[in-house]
């Protein structure tokens, strides 16, 4: 005789700390963004202003951060679309034994710090591509490597690339005119998918272009906080809600995918 | 029959050599073709991912003149240097264990809830914060509980003040506190899968079975949920191990971390030839990452695989 005490249930119920426990979660997750927006509309004596904002948006560093921020969001974008899928189609398409190896190669930059990875690129790098964005743009192109290359693939296994690649070629079409009539209107999502997860990544980015001495738009944050810290918590909204509202729009265009872990390159 | 099959056969070991040659010529062109399409990729990836990496294996084993040397590592490991090794992993750790434990209670409590809707939106915030870092997350807590932050004022005003003991949000504990704003979220979106894979039936065999709660638990559930935390552990580990903007912007170097020490070797603020020691310590950083990745992996397939079944 089991001594289950009557009224006792077999399946486990929440304690009744539970609601206790998301308020204090609720609390600590919006209390510092909360204080963050008060923060850069506060002034000494209790009034409220937007001076901190305009002082910002009229400062001219702005405009050169967000315009070389620009700049590499397009590179990386670049990639994504000339480097990353059609070498994940390929590798679905002819290489399938590659796909492991591939992969592995995909994940190093999670492996390998981003800071170690700026060393790196300083001390192997010749001198006139340390003094052009454009290596920051590679390098921002092999860093978001792990979360384009899973987006893509996952859209890629969802629908059968063989049988369409067959038809497309069949019918007399380009391998060209296939991949971007045929195979990319069908993935679109997921290429959309990746585009957002790299442009999340790029806007955030700080430790190499700090190192290789690029002021980004989180460079010049940074370097703004030092002597102006209403400015640069009103630029951290800014900044953060953009990319909140592109993590939105991109959980929006695929809810059912898993939400895609950032590691290593905060 | 069997001696024209025998002669078949040994018209064709005559011929073989020849055929055997066009066939493999054929299929290692067909192979050749398969790869080529992965070139420009192997390229980028050698020249972006694999020469800097190299490079600072190579010249960590390399002196100021070029010889070859262990001095490098020897000074990595020395006092100075050895120090932001060892606070690394006591953030990471700290960090880890402490967003570990409740990022785990919350998974649980969401998933038991049986309350649709909080899940979905628990997964949704969770997804968010995780991905919430750098730059802009220390500015918001500065501004909430730095110096002069909204929070620190207001239980000031109160008679609480947070600042008067050993909390600081520019040291030690006070990045604790700011990389739990992603540690806790990435700890809910690794483990949920894994609680919500322990099945009910397994609870009613063991209460049917005459098994009291704490039975269950020792038995059951923790043995269950073992690889899914240690992994997740690892990963929040690997996190905070390598996290460098928060810590830069909120430390400016004065908390001796890993990255922060390797990043100063690079602005210059310390003396050109102790260059390649940053080497040498970018080296450990990878070492210690890999290593820890490594196990995530290795327990999240075991994980996974047990969920399948």
């Amino acid at each position: 005789m089991s001594k289950v005490k009557p009224g006792s249930t077999i399946t486990p119920k929440p304690g009744v700390g539970l609601n206790t426990w998301l308020i204090v979660g609720l609390l600590f997750f919006t209390v510092p963004i909360v204080s963050a927006a008060l923060f850069s509309v506060q002034v000494g004596d209790g009034t409220y202003t937007l001076t901190a904002y305009s002082r910002m948006i009229t400062d001219p560093g702005l405009s050169a951060a967000l315009w070389l921020s620009t700049k590499l969001v397009f590179m990386t974008v670049g990639i994504v679309l000339l480097l990353m899928v059609p070498t994940v189609t390929w590798l679905h398409i002819r290489a399938q034994k590659a796909k492991r190896t591939v992969e592995f190669i995909t994940l190093l930059p999670l492996i390998i710090p981003p800071v170690v990875t700026a060393l790196g690129l300083l001390s192997s790098m010749p001198s006139f591509l340390k003094d052009s964005p454009y290596l920051l743009g590679f390098a921002y192109g092999a860093l978001t490597m792990p979360y384009t290359y899973r987006a893509l693939d996952a859209g890629l296994n969802s629908i059968d690339v063989r049988t369409l690649v067959d038809a497309g070629r069949g019918l007399g079409a380009s391998w060209k005119q296939v991949l971007s009539s045929v195979i990319a209107p069908n993935i679109k999502s997921a290429i959309f998918g990746a585009i957002f997860l790299a442009v999340a990544l790029v806007l955030g980015e700080f430790v190499v272009s700090s190192l290789l001495i690029w002021n980004t738009l989180p460079v010049w944050m940074a370097l703004v906080g030092m002597s102006d810290a209403e400015g640069a918590v009103a630029i951290s909204v800014m900044s953060l809600l953009f990319v909140w509202l592109l993590l939105m729009v991109l959980s929006l265009l695929d809810g059912s995918r898993k939400v895609k872990i950032n590691v290593g390159g905060v | 029959m069997t001696v024209t099959q025998s002669q078949n056969v040994v018209a064709a070991q005559k011929k073989g050599g020849d055929n055997r040659y066009k066939y493999n010529n054929i299929e290692i062109k067909k192979l050749f073709f398969d790869y080529s399409g992965l070139i420009p990729f192997f390229i980028f990836a050698a020249i972006f991912i694999g020469l800097p990496t190299g490079s600072v294996a190579v010249n960590a084993f390399r002196g100021n003149s070029n010889e070859w040397t262990f001095e490098n590592l020897r000074v990595a490991f020395g006092d100075i240097y050895f120090s932001s090794l060892i606070g690394s992993i006591q953030l990471g750790f700290t960090s880890a264990l402490t967003g570990a434990v409740i990022g785990l209670a919350i998974s649980y409590g969401v998933a038991i809830s049986g309350k649709k809707k909080l899940q979905r939106v628990v997964a949704t915030a969770s997804g968010v914060f995780a991905n919430t870092g750098g730059v802009p997350l220390a500015f918001f807590f500065i501004a909430a509980v730095g110096n002069y932050g909204l929070v620190t004022i207001a239980l000031q005003k109160i008679g609480i003040d947070i600042y008067s003991g050993n909390f600081t949000l520019f040291g030690f504990s006070g990045l604790v506190l700011v990389y739990l704003y992603f540690q806790i979220p990435l700890m809910v979106i690794v483990t949920y899968p894994a609680i919500e894979g322990i099945k009910n039936e397994w609870r009613e065999a063991a209460v049917n079975l005459g098994a009291t709660k704490s039975m269950y638990w020792r038995y059951i559930g923790i043995p269950i949920l073992t690889p899914a935390f240690t992994g997740a552990f690892l990963l929040l580990f690997a996190n905070a191990f390598a996290a460098y903007a928060t810590a830069n912007v909120l430390t400016s170097g004065t908390l001796p971390l890993l990255p922060l020490q390797i990043g100063a070797l690079v602005d210059g603020n310390v003396v050109a030839d102790q260059t390649n020691v940053g080497m040498a310590m970018g080296l450990e950083m990878i070492i210690v990452v890999a290593v820890t990745m490594g196990g995530y992996i290795y327990l999240d397939r075991k994980t996974s695989k047990w969920r399948k079944r």
